[in-house]
């Protein structure tokens, strides 16, 4: 549906009106600061990556993205670093703030462009829109976009013969404290793009892991961010959480880990995150 | 060799602080070139030229260099309110120290101790955890919430240490203390309940806001925050004579005429009001309101006369520079401030534990 509406009339409607009108083309943002890895992503993607002049922390892809000023974590922008950039555009995640920092940037006649989309196929899809349309590069939208649809119909058809969905549990380790993602988060809606089920429906947003809920759930497999990983300290280290050994998982040693950005990011490479994530939830059956 | 010898006097610390006077002067001195600096530094680099000429424009001047809007508005909407509002945080903080300090004759007594940071911390917490859900954020106030919610945290905090504390309406001190420290006790489980109930977003914008910044700087929060500090900060100064009478001891400070509970209740409660305000703005900058009292009783002795407005000018000092750090160290990105003071502060404050136990003073 989102695919005809993308190279539907209204696509068609915008491309001809930027034609129409040199002198927005003329306008085009060369100075451009970036809160948001998957928007970092998009630019580099669209090849406009000489225009960025600064990122967030959370852009470390790709790896050059890091060697661009940071202007710090994009919920905790301040104004004068972003100005002291001297961008005409910053391109900011719906996460991105707080709200005064974003007003200021505003008033100091820095266009700020919000790009706020949901974690699905069609979410990214609109962010391409988006970012190419504030970038007034139509043309390298079109063109990416049509590389999303490709890298889809790629993905889809390598997942269609596929026996019964896992329930996944994701679990997310920041500190002592292990949490797991329920509905509405961006690791629910990747499982299950890739086929698989939230072990989670009971809640929205994240909670913390107890042992005996645990085994309640009881998933197939068990998803993890390979910084996660690390900070438990490694496979065995993970079994050894309470109740996790007990789980249909936990006997089978059914374990996912993915890097943070790549599984959850819903960027342009979506479709890759999602036929590598079936593939290696296939791989780690028994 | 010889001649440079000659030069190097012995240092004594106390010569260019000979009296309070003097020392408020000094500070006061300071704190201006320390706030002109604050205000000509950042990552956004502004020229003198470009300083001159927006100072120009603002007294009518004609100038010919062209100022940009952008520079004007870094300069007047961003950098110039946060100047002041680190002037009137760390004034403010240190102004409140030196406060709880001299109502409980302790050295180590401060507004966190009370259990009034913590207070207000529970109730931004509650404004970024449970509001947002119950109140659309389209609401014209929505701003004023926090500051709100954070006020009222710190006087129920400040209210219940003082209503434990009273007894056959007399005021423990001792109790005052241990019932801040059960307060504390009881705002952090309280913090620790709301970010079990936060989303991920909310618990990373309150791990931010906890790490404390200058950041949220604008003229309508510093207006509100002035509206409210000053005032608080002026009658605090006038209670100057009536602490250093307390220093005598409570009983003798009663036989001299001295209001006790009116002094107790009035210094509670504008603390409350200060660092509340400050803290919904802010987020947690610790150290300031422990430090600078007891710099300036190193500088200047015990006279409240000179402690309570010289820990305002030397909180404010101390902050500015500190804020000058976070947001030029590792521009254009920038360091919460808590994390700077208390790195500052930690080591300042056992050196100074060190000394005064040594010397047998602390109380």
């Amino acid at each position: 549906m989102t695919r005809g509406l993308l190279h539907g009339p209204v696509l068609s409607a915008c491309l001809l009106c930027l034609a129409a009108i040199p002198s927005l083309a003329a306008s085009a943002p060369q100075r451009v600061v970036v809160a948001g890895s998957a928007l970092t992503e998009i630019v580099y993607a669209l090849g406009l990556e000489q225009r960025l002049v600064g990122v967030d922390t959370t852009s470390t892809f790709p790896e050059s993205a890091s060697a661009l000023p940071n202007v710090g974590y994009l919920r905790s922008l301040v104004a004068e670093g972003v100005l002291s950039l001297h961008p005409d555009l910053l391109l900011a995640a719906g996460e991105a703030g707080p709200p005064t920092a974003l007003k200021q940037i505003r008033a100091a006649q820095v266009p700020v462009e919000r790009v706020e989309t949901p974690y699905s196929r069609e979410g990214v899809a609109a962010k391409i829109q988006a970012v190419a349309r504030a970038l007034v590069a139509v043309e390298q939208g079109e063109a990416l976009i049509r590389r999303y649809a490709a890298d889809w119909q790629h993905t889809d058809a390598a997942l269609t013969a596929r026996g019964q969905a896992p329930r996944v549990l994701f679990v997310l380790a920041h500190g002592s404290t292990l949490q797991v993602a329920g509905r509405a988060t961006a690791a629910d809606a990747v499982i299950r793009l890739a086929g698989a089920l939230n072990a989670i429906t009971e809640f929205e947003g994240y909670r913390p892991l107890t042992a005996e809920s645990a085994v309640m759930i009881d998933p197939d497999v068990v998803l993890i961010t390979t910084q996660g990983l690390a900070t438990l300290g490694g496979n065995e280290a993970l079994w050894k959480v309470p109740g996790l050994a007990l789980t249909t998982a936990g006997k089978s040693r059914r374990l996912v880990a993915m890097e943070a950005n790549y599984l959850l990011g819903f960027g342009p490479r979506l479709p890759q995150v999602v036929l590598d994530l079936s593939r290696q939830m296939g791989e780690a059956a028994p | 060799m010889s001649s440079w010898t000659q030069a190097e006097e012995p240092a004594r610390p106390t010569s260019v602080f000979r009296s309070g006077h003097a020392s408020r002067a000094g500070l006061g001195l300071l704190l201006s070139i320390a706030a002109l600096a604050a205000v000509a530094v950042g990552p956004y680099s502004l020229k003198f030229d470009d300083l001159a000429a927006i100072a120009a424009q603002g007294l009518g001047l004609a100038t010919d260099a062209p100022v940009s809007r952008q520079q004007l508005a870094v300069l007047v909407d961003l950098r110039l309110p946060r100047v002041l509002l680190a002037v009137l945080t760390g004034g403010g903080l240190g102004l409140a120290g030196a406060m709880m300090q001299g109502l409980f004759r302790n050295p180590l007594a401060e507004p966190g101790l009370l259990g009034v940071a913590s207070g207000a911390a529970v109730g931004v917490a509650a404004a970024i955890v449970v509001l947002p859900r119950h109140i659309a954020p389209s609401l014209p106030f929505v701003e004023l919430l926090q500051p709100l919610c954070a006020f009222g945290g710190a006087l129920l905090a400040t209210a219940a240490v003082y209503r434990l504390a009273r007894q056959d309406g007399r005021t423990s001190l001792a109790i005052m203390l241990l019932a801040g420290i059960a307060i504390n006790a009881l705002a952090g489980a309280l913090i620790g309940f709301l970010s079990y109930l936060s989303s991920d977003d909310q618990l990373r914008n309150l791990t931010f806001w906890n790490l404390g910044s200058l950041g949220r700087a604008d003229w309508k929060t510093l207006a509100v925050l002035g509206l409210l500090v000053v005032p608080a900060g002026a009658a605090l100064l006038s209670q100057a004579a009536a602490l250093n009478v307390l220093l005598l001891g409570e009983a003798e400070a009663f036989h001299l005429g001295v209001d006790l509970k009116r002094v107790k209740a009035l210094g509670i409660t504008l603390s409350a009001l200060i660092v509340g305000s400050l803290v919904s703005a802010c987020g947690i900058i610790g150290f300031i309101s422990l430090v600078a009292p007891h710099l300036v009783r190193l500088a200047c002795g015990p006279d409240h006369r000179h402690v309570l407005p010289g820990s305002a000018l030397c909180g404010a000092l101390l902050l500015v520079l500190a804020d000058m750090g976070a947001r030029t160290l590792v521009a254009p990105a920038e360091l919460p401030i808590g994390i700077l003071t208390a790195l500052l502060g930690t080591p300042f404050f056992l050196w100074l534990l060190k000394q005064r136990s040594a010397g047998g003073s602390l109380a």
